[in-house]
């Protein structure tokens, strides 16, 4: 009950706000949605805390038949374990308090407000939709609400055509990975006859060497389903190769940077992944695709957010980072590790997001780092939270993402095998320049001469307690979620904390083998960040001109990190542009030219024909009064000759 | 014999005044020789033994029609000169027309004989012992009767229509209006004047004010109509006779 | 009177047949005269007319003459209306000459 209570609370929040905002106004439409919010943010982690150790039991609670057509059957059904139960607790309780700070944040925008808010619960409604499905019907549908809202609130503001561009971006590539989700699942439901969960982990046993014959060559069942969900996941969780919708996303308002780029929506596909291990354990050749991909996203994107100058930018690009690391975490069999880092993760970046909005609510709207500096004695708070969230990121002892992070790359060492390997080095890389990065950001925001420009500084002053108060409990959250939680969730007894809904093959003992490596192992990704951080004071405190000179001396590849690796111009070129031409031939040629001509040729014929036929019509008498005694004529005399 | 011969005289006549009606130069004596020629078209009909038809015949046609007919060709001032030009040019081929419907026509039409046994199958035999007169009026009332009014209809229909399409309003035609006359009060018409001694009527002002006609009255819609169809091309638009 | 007449049928047949031919080539000759062409017609009716007759006189049958004296009516009926529309046409436009009525024209 309490389970659907937080499930359903921001969907009522959305409606109300949604559908009446526009007559009880602005006030009562935040109060509700808020209120919603509240709600789940209590019952989630409550319903979280029943199933871990209040004794409640793990279960599906059904709440309506959806389709029903012969063999294909789908309910709507929330599924309680700990792997939903957790996520749960976590979407909640961060989107409600992202929810508090929009009130803020968004207090001096022109739209009206009751649609934001709409928009953020419909989204957090589905998003609960995605991680308490039963089957992945239902799990599609909240992952294509997540898509939609996603859609909706980077396009916000929708008079930008930046913003609409880029919503549509983000629509299109998400497009492109659930069309391969989609041939998974129906793939799914070709070998196990349905697509609950239930139903197929119970069943995985029986079609494990099963293989398709396509093109000459075979590939068995599950590898190909999985790498088809897990190019969905790709697409969703933005990961090399379909990422380049992420960054432009964040022409949407921070708190949507914030809750969908950072906590929530690109963490579905993480979750995905996570949900179906069973399936993946199964799957030895699709993990090593997870794996290396991650490992790559990680260091790609890290390189990436090294040398971006909107605030908003790096803070994306060390999302995409992260979430590499959690594919490389689950790649390599480490579920718990990936999904603790998804945890944590949504705690700081959340924070981070958070607190760039404070600092551009700060700044009137001025988003490029270039333009700041000396900010920290005007807003102490953000200031303060800032560090924390970094340190979080950055893997700093005691902080939330040494654990987790850690964890990752210890599991990606323990793996023993070459994609391990590789995985973390990249990691490693990764760690040096999120260190980098991070404290590039923090040093070029709130440190050194003022940069920006003199109004905006005049006016810059702390955000109000709406907006601080998120930022301090995201900070408290950072800060001690991994030192609490890490005991139970990778400990030892991390089966008995996810009971049984991350399974890891008996083969792989990456859960075990984390504990029992070298103790270089454990030190070295700490130095790697500690190291990050340290060029970043050389480079931005000591040494200002150091980065300057650097890039004009290495202009090609600062301008190639710069452009995103020239992703966007290489898609540009290979897909866009043979579309649009495509689309342009078939409309010009295919349907004006031959599809309209047809009815179009055929009024014309019926017209010149007509024109013909008219002329039959001389107006004259006589000439009438003649043909019709000529008819009388002719008739009279074929009665005679035939009748 | 005696019948024969009239008839042969009856339809000769018949036959030449109807060629004059279409090749007479001059449209009135066209209409002339059509009286001429439904005249003799009604001896025949005696002959054949319809007398009523006969005097219908004459009467409607020749009183009726054929006056029209002179009247419409009186009343339009066209110019005949020019409306014989082009005479020349159709004249073979209507000839040829002409042959080859008689033609078509006689061999039909001769080669016909009455059935012995069609006198059995007669929808209306004519009685014995009555005139035809009296026959045909046996024979409308009763049987065609629902005829009879239609024709009657046709006949209305025709009038109205006539009177539709030709009726003109004259605006300077003086008519009574009777409503107007009705509703006339004592008051508007005598007026009681005190005159000074030896005063006459122009110094007194009481002279009979001019009668202004009420717009709308006279409105024509017609006549409206009927400005709006002038054309350029009216070259020799002839005065209307007002 | 039932069945007999003096003359034989064919004979009143072959003048109403010229009758007929005349009055089309009538309507064909004239194509400068309205009035002639309304004159025509009148003829063709006339034909038709002494056909009906002719054969009710043959037959003994009144319906030929019934028959008559409705075509009688319509032709009449056709005459005035046919002429009130020239006289109008002649109003409006000036002429009746055929040819120049060709508002119709397509």
């Amino acid at each position: 009950m309490i389970y659907m209570l937080a499930v359903f609370a921001p969907l009522a929040g959305a409606l109300v706000a949604g559908l009446l905002g526009r007559w009880i106004g602005d006030r009562a439409a935040m109060a509700a949605s808020v209120l919603g919010m509240a709600v789940a943010a209590v019952c989630g982690p409550l319903a979280w805390a029943m199933l871990e150790w209040g004794g409640a039991p793990a279960g599906s609670m059904r709440i309506a038949t959806w389709i029903q057509a012969g063999s294909f059957h789908v309910h709507w059904a929330l599924r309680y374990d700990a792997l939903s139960a957790v996520m749960v607790a976590m979407v909640g309780f961060v989107s409600m308090l992202i929810h508090v700070y929009s009130v803020g944040y968004m207090a001096h925008d022109s739209y009206r407000r009751y649609r934001f808010f709409a928009y953020l619960s419909l989204f957090t409604f589905a998003m609960l939709m995605l991680v308490t499905a039963n089957n992945l019907l239902q799990l599609f549908f909240g992952w294509e609400g997540v898509g939609l809202c996603s859609y909706l609130l980077i396009g916000y503001w929708y008079d930008r055509p930046a913003a609409c561009a880029a919503a549509i971006k983000a629509f299109v590539v998400n497009r492109i990975g659930d069309l391969a989700f989609a041939i998974g699942v129906a793939m799914l439901f070709l070998t196990f006859g349905s697509i609950g969960f239930t139903t197929i982990f119970a069943h995985l046993a029986q079609h494990q060497t099963e293989r398709y014959h396509i093109l000459g060559g075979s590939i068995r069942v599950y590898e190909l389903i999985a790498i088809l969900l897990f190019i969905g996941a790709m697409g969703k969780s933005a990961q090399l190769f379909l990422h380049v919708w992420l960054p432009d996303a964040m022409e949407g308002p921070t708190p949507v940077s914030a809750l969908i780029h950072a906590a929530t929506m690109v963490t579905a596909g993480v979750f995905l992944v996570a949900r179906m291990s069973p399936l993946f354990d199964q799957a030895p050749a699709a993990m090593t695709l997870v794996a290396v991909i991650g490992g790559s996203t990680a260091f790609f994107a890290a390189t990436i957010g090294c040398v971006q100058n909107d605030i908003k930018r790096v803070i994306a690009y060390s999302t995409c980072s992260q979430l590499g690391y959690m594919f490389l975490g689950e790649g390599v069999g480490a579920y718990p590790a990936s999904i603790f880092h998804l945890l944590t993760h949504a705690f700081f970046k959340a924070l981070l997001f958070l607190c760039a909005g404070s600092v551009i609510h700060a700044m009137s709207d001025e988003q490029d780092m270039r333009k700041m500096g000396g900010l920290w004695r005007k807003i102490p708070i953000t200031y303060v939270t800032m560090w924390a969230g970094s340190l979080a990121l950055g893997g700093v002892f005691p902080f939330a993402g040494y654990y987790s992070k850690d964890a990752i790359l210890e599991a990606a060492l323990a793996a023993h095998s070459a994609v391990g390997d590789y995985g973390f080095v990249m990691g490693i890389l990764a760690a040096i320049m999120t260190g980098f990065y991070s404290w590039r950001l923090l040093l070029m925001t709130f440190h050194g001469k003022p940069r920006g420009d003199h109004h905006a500084m005049a006016h810059a002053h702390e955000s109000p307690w709406v907006m601080t108060v998120p930022l301090m409990v995201l900070a408290l959250g950072a800060l001690s979620a991994g030192f609490l939680l890490h005991g139970i969730v990778l400990g030892p007894h991390w089966q008995y904390f996810w009971r049984g809904t991350l399974v890891i093959a008996p083969g792989n003992q990456v859960m075990t083998a984390m504990d029992q490596l070298p103790s270089w192992a454990y030190v070295v990704p700490s130095i790697a960040g500690l190291a990050g951080i340290a060029v970043a004071y050389w480079f931005y405190w000591w040494n200002p001109m150091l980065p300057v000179r650097l890039a004009s001396q290495f202009r090609p590849v600062y301008l190639f990190l710069l452009n995103k690796w020239y992703f966007d111009e290489l898609y540009d070129a290979l897909f866009v542009r043979p579309a649009f031409a495509l689309g342009k031939l078939l409309w010009q040629t295919g349907d004006e030219t031959i599809i309209d001509g047809v009815p179009n040729g055929l009024a014309d014929l019926a017209v010149d024909g007509s024109r013909g036929a008219v002329k039959i019509q001389t107006g004259s008498i006589a000439v009438y009064a003649f043909t019709m005694l000529i008819g009388l004529v002719v008739l009279v005399g074929i009665f005679l000759i035939w009748g | 014999m005696a019948p024969t011969f009239f008839f042969y005289l009856f339809s000769i006549v018949l036959v030449l005044c109807a060629a004059m009606v279409v090749s007479s130069r001059n449209p009135v004596h066209s209409v002339l020789f059509l009286i001429g020629a439904f005249f003799n078209a009604a001896g025949l009909f005696l002959i054949a033994g319809a007398e009523f038809l006969a005097f219908i015949l004459v009467i409607v046609y020749v009183g009726a029609v054929a006056v029209l007919f002179l009247f419409v060709v009186m009343m339009l001032d066209v110019d005949f000169e020019q409306l014989r030009s082009g005479l020349q040019r159709y004249l073979p081929v209507g000839i040829a027309v002409g042959v080859l419907l008689l033609a078509e026509l006689v061999s039909v039409l001769v080669g016909w004989h009455v059935h012995p046994a069609a006198t059995a199958v007669r929808f209306a035999p004519a009685p014995a012992g009555v005139s035809n007169t009296v026959a045909l009026g046996e024979l409308i009332y009763t049987k065609y009767v629902l005829l009879f009014q239609a024709a009657g209809l046709v006949l209305l229909v025709a009038m109205i229509g006539a009177i539709v399409l030709t009726l003109r309003d004259r605006r300077s035609s003086r008519h009574q209006r009777i409503a107007v006359q009705n509703a006339r009060v004592p008051k508007e018409t005598v007026e009681l004047r005190t005159m000074a001694l030896g005063a006459g009527v122009p110094v007194a002002d009481i002279l009979r004010p001019k009668v202004t006609e009420p717009d709308g009255i006279d409105d024509d819609p017609l006549e409206a109509a009927h400005h709006g169809g002038h054309h350029p091309a009216d070259a020799h638009h002839a005065p209307e006779g007002r | 009177m039932a069945g007999t007449m003096p003359v034989g049928v064919g004979h009143f047949l072959v003048v109403s047949a010229i009758l007929l031919v005349l009055g089309v080539f009538g309507i064909f000759l004239n194509r400068k005269n309205i009035i002639i062409i309304m004159m025509s017609i009148e003829l063709i009716l006339l034909a038709v007319n002494l056909n009906l007759v002719a054969f009710s006189g043959a037959l003994g049958d009144l319906t030929g003459q019934v028959m008559a004296m409705f075509v009688l009516t319509v032709a009449a009926a056709e005459a005035a209306i046919g002429l009130a529309i020239v006289v109008v046409y002649f109003r409006n436009r000036g002429s009746i000459q055929v040819e120049d009525v060709n508002l119709m024209k397509g």
